[in-house]
């Protein structure tokens, strides 16, 4: 490949001055003039109960209130992947938050007001709290109707049960291989549920106006995928794709919590009762805890088996995950992790069942890795305790069974490149692997701990990426995509795969937030996959532009076609050195000939992406044939930890995090997501946690309680270190990397902690206290009948 | 609700507006004056995202009643002025934001913290901001754009030295 000019380098982001200087525009922030109406939503307070009767009457009488709208008005079921939920509860709510009514109204201080006036009448059910409770064969059906909810042909529900999709993986014999292993370790371990923390809250305003138009401006990360959601839904007012425009200006932060459709169906809905005028919903911040989506809660049962020379041969991986009140979008990360739960290994005999599980808990849902952050922290604790039993260093151990390229991954297809053995052993090499660091004052204990991790973007096989581009008459470029700049450097990205291809530099190129009226299709910004997808839509279009700007010079001037190229924003030919036209001279007005008239015109470019290798075909028993993930983002991660053994109170010295991204196309934004990733990771095993009480309401729906990290927080060093072995069919070899950070960052301190003060915590988050009672002996960790000591490992 | 006419110094322009006594100043500020910079995140001072200069001292605006800042001067991030500031710049340089939510108000508590102290560590530049939350960055970047700023004086600052502290690997 020539040497590149704008891919590969540290281009300054082409959002970066709005946001310093507070020109970006978020959905809040925009004006929408003094007829805006604004809705507030009457929730249950109960997990689980029947709606026996709402009063609307006091409410409607207060002055300023427009309308007030309930279930009944709108009795019409929606979802991504299985359509499980209403607009508003109908009959019953299941989950404390949940949508019960709205009041539109004039200001947000007379729709809060009144809305306290609508009165509902509950018959409080028993709420099913947790998944071992939900999937007593006495429980409570929280979907009676579960069989008859539409989804998509690889969803899997069990009729008459809480279990709303079943993915089995099945390679080999597990079984078997397990009696012929040396060494077996079963256990049990537990994550609970997180929330995203966007320090934006949800918010959408919607207008159906009078002439049959909706438009909604919306906090999202999937413009498109909203638009066809509200069509399906909305489907007997009779709209048409074309005739609902969903704008995304600036989000401020996604994570996930902002794909898909949750409260944004409440926009588009409230909208179309209050013609005319537009109608704003924002999410309060205890809203945004309760009734957005929320990581899902696992609870995971490993068993591995493995020879004395540190083979693994055989894994038994059972996922409950608490899937929460309504599981649209959540059932897909449950099949996500249910395909990929040996991690980044070669394990040739595999049973894999992961369970997706309908609780009374908020509905869970996507949040940045997808299935994978949940297992990763069962997985690496066992791989570390496994190494430990036969007497082998645990990265020598991931090391001797790491996966690689062309190896059969647990469903069939042939593993994809990327270099895990050389991200294990610069990891390794940079945190120090071997070298016990000396405890900075006395009472402290230093520890490390090693992981590697794996991601596959979890998406429908035909998630497709468009882009249009468009010259100026001086020769700039305006570019349209639909992928959504959530933070992670998206549109300068784009921009830069644009400028290689045309060029151009970056600075010439206009990347802007989607508008589904002109932008291009993208399916939705979700699985680190845009810059693979969409990067590849946006080189086709680039591709197609260069095409048209040769073909006009080949008929304005004969030179052969294949003798142009492009430099400087200039055409050239090989064949006749002292040729060069600029794109502005041409890229509008055209070529004009001897004879005064002109060849070629405005050149646009428009490219798509599908992957066309994938399927979701595979046998629901075995989940083998198919090519249900794109590809695979491999890496490895460690921490060095101090840990004060009278308080556990845990001091992350260092992180280092090797990641295979195939081509940096921005290396600095590449580090930003490490960086963003790694800690929001460490959060999540080291505070974070959503804490219900015994009728299903959260007790922490705010940051006061539920604590991230500030500053202050975070480890003295995060060093980032990139691998770059080529994707074929991405972009300049780019593959994702957005989710992947955030992956190992449980493992590796739960590893670190054990080497620090050996103590194995099986359930997350690794708290001070918890760990100061582990060390103490008098931990009781509630999650184990045992009473959460580590159980002896058995060995057969 | 009585109504009250309040008159403040915003961003350099003294502009008057009719409030209510229970009327929050970030809504005044956002709904009544157009000033957008400063976020709705939390509206009970726990994110900072709201952050705003108060008579010259940082303020969560959620927590402020609107007829309270009845004669003061307000200066939000659209007031630094037409041209970056150093600070600015060095956010830009070290990309030290992502989806920009919390920028206007970490820039504000960042130019405060250099006003009081032109030279701080990295613990008192981690403590003057661990008031205002950022979810995307993990701060590191936040921390080497201020370190940057404080190390090369008020004058300075431009230019893309926080980069160049991050190889490329």
């Amino acid at each position: 490949m020539n040497k590149m000019h704008y891919v590969g380098q540290n281009e300054v982001r082409i959002d970066g001055l709005e946001k310093i200087t507070g020109a970006a525009r978020y959905v809040d922030d925009l004006e929408f003039g003094p007829n805006l109406l604004h809705a507030e939503i009457v929730a249950s307070p109960y997990a689980h109960a029947l709606i026996t009767s709402i009063d609307t009457s006091e409410a409607e009488k207060v002055p300023g209130v427009v309308k007030v709208l309930t279930g009944k008005d709108f009795p019409y079921k929606f979802g991504l992947y299985m359509k499980d939920r209403y607009i508003f509860a109908q009959d019953r709510v299941r989950f404390a938050g949940e949508q019960v009514a709205a009041v539109i109204a004039r200001s947000p201080k007379i729709a809060k007001q009144a809305a306290q006036k609508v009165k509902v009448t509950y018959e409080e059910l028993t709420p099913v709290l947790d998944v071992d409770n939900a999937l007593k064969p006495t429980a409570k059906l929280i979907h009676p109707e579960l069989g008859a909810y539409p989804r998509v042909p690889w969803f899997f529900p069990k009729e008459r049960t809480n279990i709303a999709h079943w993915r089995k993986t099945r390679k080999g014999d597990a079984e078997a291989a397990m009696r012929e292993a040396d060494v077996v370790l079963e256990d049990v371990y537990v994550v609970p549920r997180y929330a995203h923390c966007a320090i934006e809250p949800h918010v959408i305003v919607g207008l159906y106006d009078l002439a049959g138009r909706l438009t909604l401006w919306s906090a999202s990360q999937s413009p498109f995928t909203q638009r066809n959601v509200f069509a399906e839904t909305l489907a007997s007012l009779g709209l048409s794709h074309k005739d609902i425009r969903v704008v995304t200006p600036y989000i401020g932060g996604g994570f996930g919590g902002k794909a898909g459709v949750s409260m944004e169906i409440l926009g588009a809905a409230l909208a179309t009762a209050v013609r005319g005028s537009p109608v704003k919903v924002r999410w309060t911040r205890e809203q945004e805890f309760c009734n957005t989506y929320q990581r899902q809660g696992l609870t995971a049962k490993l068993k591995m088996g493995v020879k004395r020379d540190g083979t693994i041969v055989a894994l038994e991986h059972t996922l409950h995950f608490d899937a929460g009140a309504y599981v649209e979008y959540g059932a897909n990360v449950v099949n996500a992790a249910g395909l990929s739960a040996t991690g980044p290994y070669r394990v040739p005999n595999v049973k894999i069942d992961s369970l997706c599980i309908y609780t009374n808990l908020p509905p869970g849902g996507p949040y940045r890795g997808f299935g994978y952050s949940e297992f990763h922290f069962g997985l690496e604790s066992h791989i570390d305790r496994l190494a430990e039993m036969i007497g082998m260093d645990p990265v020598a151990f991931r090391r001797h069974n790491a996966i690689r390229e062309g190896d059969t991954l647990p469903y069939g297809a042939e593993m994809n490149p990327g270099n895990l053995v050389e991200a294990i052993d610069r990891v390794a090499a940079d945190i120090g692997w071997g070298k016990k660091e000396t405890p900075s004052r006395p009472g402290v204990s230093t520890g490390k701990g090693f992981s590697l991790f794996w991601k596959s973007p979890a998406m429908p096989p035909n998630a497709a990426s468009s882009a249009f581009l468009k010259f100026n008459e001086d020769g700039s470029v305006n570019l349209m995509v639909s992928g959504m700049e959530i933070g992670q450097g998206f549109l300068t990205v784009m921009a830069q795969i644009a400028a290689e291809e045309l060029a151009l530099p970056v600075s010439k190129i206009r990347v802007e937030t989607p508008d589904t009226d002109r932008n291009a299709y993208e399916w939705q910004t979700v699985g680190s996959h845009v810059t693979w997808g969409c990067g590849n839509a946006v080189r086709a279009a680039a591709r197609e532009a260069r095409e048209k700007m040769f073909d006009v010079v080949h008929r304005a001037y004969g030179f052969d076609p294949a003798d142009l190229y492009l430099e400087n924003e200039h055409v050239k030919s090989r064949a006749k050195p002292d040729f060069t036209l600029a794109y502005r001279d041409f890229v509008i007005s055209g070529i004009q000939t001897p004879h005064g008239n002109f060849l070629g015109g405005p050149v646009l470019g428009s490219g798509m992406f599908m992957p066309e290798f994938t399927s979701a075909t595979g046998d629901p028993e075995t989940s083998q044939g198919g090519h249900p993930n794109v590809h695979y983002t491999v890496g490895a991660a460690a921490a060095s930890v101090e840990v004060d053994r009278a308080t556990g109170k845990v001091r992350v010295l260092k992180t280092s995090l090797a990641v295979d991204v195939g081509k940096a196309i921005n290396p600095d934004l590449v580090n930003g997501q490490v960086v963003g990733g790694m800690v929001q990771g460490l959060a999540t095993v080291l505070y974070e946690d959503m804490k219900f009480d015994e009728r299903g309401k959260l007790l922490n729906p705010n940051f006061t309680d539920y604590k991230i990290p500030t500053a202050r927080d975070i480890p003295d060093v995060v060093s980032p270190i990139i691998i770059e072995t080529p994707q074929p069919d991405g972009p300049f070899g780019a593959r994702g990397v957005g989710e992947h950070t955030m992956i190992p960052s449980a493992p590796i301190i739960a590893n670190a902690v054990n080497d620090a003060v050996g103590v194995r915590i099986k359930s997350m988050p690794l708290t001070a206290e918890k760990i100061a009672l582990e060390i103490a002996g008098t931990y009781a960790d509630p999650h184990f009948t045992t009473g959460g000591r580590c159980k002896m490992p058995t060995e057969n | 609700m009585k109504k009250h006419e309040i008159t403040m110094k915003v961003n350099g322009e003294v502009r008057s507006v009719i409030v209510e006594p229970n009327d929050v100043l970030l809504d005044v500020l956002r709904e009544k004056l157009g000033i957008k910079s400063p976020k709705i995140g939390c509206e009970r001072g726990d994110c900072g995202a709201c952050t705003i200069l108060l008579n010259g001292r940082t303020v969560r605006s959620c927590l402020v009643l609107a007829i309270e800042a009845d004669g003061c001067e307000i200066v939000t991030v659209e007031g630094l002025g037409e041209t970056l500031t150093p600070l600015q710049q060095a956010f830009l340089d070290n990309n030290a934001f992502q989806c920009g939510f919390c920028a206007p108000g970490m820039i504000l508590t960042a130019t405060e913290l250099l006003q009081k102290n032109p030279t701080p560590d990295d613990d008192e530049i981690k403590e003057g901001i661990s008031g205002n939350l950022c979810r995307c960055t993990g701060y590191q970047p936040i921390v080497d754009a201020i370190r940057t700023v404080s190390r090369s004086g008020k004058s300075g600052g431009r230019g893309k030295s926080g980069r160049s502290g991050r190889p490329h690997e």
